[in-house]
């Protein structure tokens, strides 16, 4: 059933680079509208810049640069004139939740707000809506005023997604979300991205080979700056691999 | 490192005991409210007292804006390239130039060439090129403490570059901006020689009208009192040096607490 879903991110012949120094190269996969599709593999083998050029950090980040193409619902990202329309529909959550120094409201506001929502009735019922799909309105309704950054790690990683989600992206990019959360908290964020797939596509980077298999449709496993293998992710885990660096990590043999 | 301390401490301590015992007596309501009267040698130092003010905030109205600005483009924007790196040096000579070399620039420039005479215009502008340096270097400061991760948080959720400067960058290094300012402020008041020949008058016993006007300033007064006149009385410039320290620590108390405020307003 994914398979037939249209093709929502087409990535050619990427090449990253750091100071001409290339940190990942020669990606070529393709990622279809509301499958998870997952990054697996060791620190060091550009799975966060792989998701960096995805909302384009790459224009604000000076030594960053990339060949090859990467196309978003076929518009090629190069030619995307407004990044920042471009970021809004792309939500990221970062490994270690990045509480912006503000209320929980105002963490989940930020987004609606410089897109331009004004009224405070709108804002609330975007608040309210983002902080529920995200698991976390419940915990948190009766002190929306306190300071995100005093919610506990769990509590805080929600948040961002919370604040992800009140981009109204269609695409969402996790990096090692379950990081700096407790293992109750990441079932809890998992059961909520199986949900968010009926809306939304979700680029899934994690060193956890198990989430990777619970969550993921279609997986890719990087190593060394390299795109190894891309395919179903069950094939991952049950041996029918291309390449046999595959079947040894994720069996644990080294990484 | 206990004893470092003490050491630190003990000058300011005399320093300040001494004015205060040598220069309490001078100090009267008549003293900070009245103008000066028989040759300076009697009477308050209002004028003074009021010039110094507005000298003060003039240079703020002036630097705070260039420095905070200079500050963001070169935390914020700046290429890492020659160009940036050569501000970089200039802004640090600047804080090397003594005063008086300060002063014979504001009087060449203000004074003279954009002739604002000699005024509390030429002398704050004079006194706000000198402090820039701090402003800006303070600012720079607490711009680089905000952690990165926080610009790289709110630009992906499709901020503008000036969206995540003002709405989360701004707002986290307030406080480190304000104590520039404190120290701006200090300096600010007690320089003397930058604004003896831009726009502090050795005798003047009217309240200045505009910012084009000369005025009576407490630190030139204090050096007046304490070395020019002859026959003041001896408490006279101990308590002038007093009132001079009190509106530091003043501003100093008004900005410790704006910043205490804002810190109790974001609630963390």
């Amino acid at each position: 059933m994914v398979e037939q879903s249209p093709i929502h991110l087409e990535v050619k012949d990427l090449t990253i680079s750091y100071d001409d120094q290339p940190a990942l190269s020669n990606v070529n996969l393709d990622i279809r509208k509301n499958e998870i599709f997952g990054i697996i593999g060791p620190a060091g083998s550009g799975k966060t810049s792989f998701l960096r050029i995805l909302n384009r950090m790459d224009a604000d980040v000076d030594n960053m640069s990339f060949t090859g193409t990467v196309s978003y619902n076929g518009t090629d990202l190069r030619t995307w004139r407004n990044l920042y329309s471009l970021r809004r529909r792309v939500g990221v959550v970062f490994p270690l939740p990045v509480g912006l120094p503000m209320s929980i409201y105002e963490n989940v506001a930020f987004s609606p707000r410089i897109r331009g929502v004004r009224k405070k009735a709108d804002l609330d019922v975007i608040v309210e809506k983002c902080l529920r799909r995200a698991a976390l309105w419940d915990e948190v309704k009766d002190r929306l005023d306190a300071l995100g950054s005093l919610l506990s790690g769990g509590q805080q990683q929600r948040l961002t997604i919370a604040r992800a989600l009140s981009q109204e992206p269609d695409l969402l990019l996790l990096d090692e979300f379950s990081i700096a959360v407790d293992p109750v908290t990441t079932m809890r964020i998992e059961d909520v991205l199986k949900e968010l797939r009926e809306e939304l596509t979700i680029v899934l980077v994690t060193n956890l080979v198990q989430q990777c298999r619970r969550l993921a449709d279609r997986s890719a496993f990087f190593l060394q700056g390299e795109c190894v293998e891309v395919g179903n992710t069950e094939d991952f885990f049950t041996g029918e691999v291309k390449d046999q660096r595959t079947r040894d990590y994720v069996e644990g043999r080294f990484g | 490192m206990g004893a470092m301390t003490i050491v630190l401490i003990i000058p300011v301590i005399l320093v300040l005991t001494m004015l205060v015992i040598r220069g309490a007596p001078a100090i009267s309501w008549a003293f900070l409210v009245e103008d000066p009267i028989n040759g300076m040698t009697a009477g308050g130092i209002f004028p003074a007292l009021f010039g110094t003010i507005c000298i003060v905030l003039v240079a703020l109205f002036a630097s705070v804006p260039v420095g905070v600005a200079a500050a963001v483009y070169l935390s914020e924007y700046a290429p890492d390239n020659w160009f940036t790196r050569i501000i970089n040096l200039a802004i640090i000579n600047l804080a090397g130039v003594p005063s008086i070399v300060h002063a014979l620039f504001g009087v060449g420039a203000f004074v003279l060439f954009f002739d604002f005479g000699t005024s509390i215009l030429a002398a704050s502008l004079t006194l706000a090129v000198m402090t820039l340096p701090v402003v800006i270097v303070s600012t720079r400061e607490s711009l680089q403490a905000v952690p990165q991760a926080y610009r790289e948080a709110c630009m992906s959720m499709g901020a503008t570059k000036w969206q995540t400067i003002y709405r989360v960058v701004l707002p986290n290094a307030v406080t480190g901006i304000l104590t520039g300012i404190i120290l701006e402020v200090s300096r600010t008041a007690g320089e003397t020689a930058p604004i003896m020949f831009t726009g502090a008058a050795f005798f003047l016993p009217f309240l200045p009208q505009s910012v084009y006007d000369q005025t009576m300033a407490l630190s030139l007064h204090l050096f007046v009192v304490a070395t020019q006149v002859p026959n003041v009385p001896y408490n006279l410039p101990y308590g002038v040096a007093l009132v001079l320290i009190g509106i530091v620590l003043v501003m100093n108390s008004v900005s410790i607490a704006f910043r205490i405020y804002l810190r109790g307003r974001r609630k963390w």
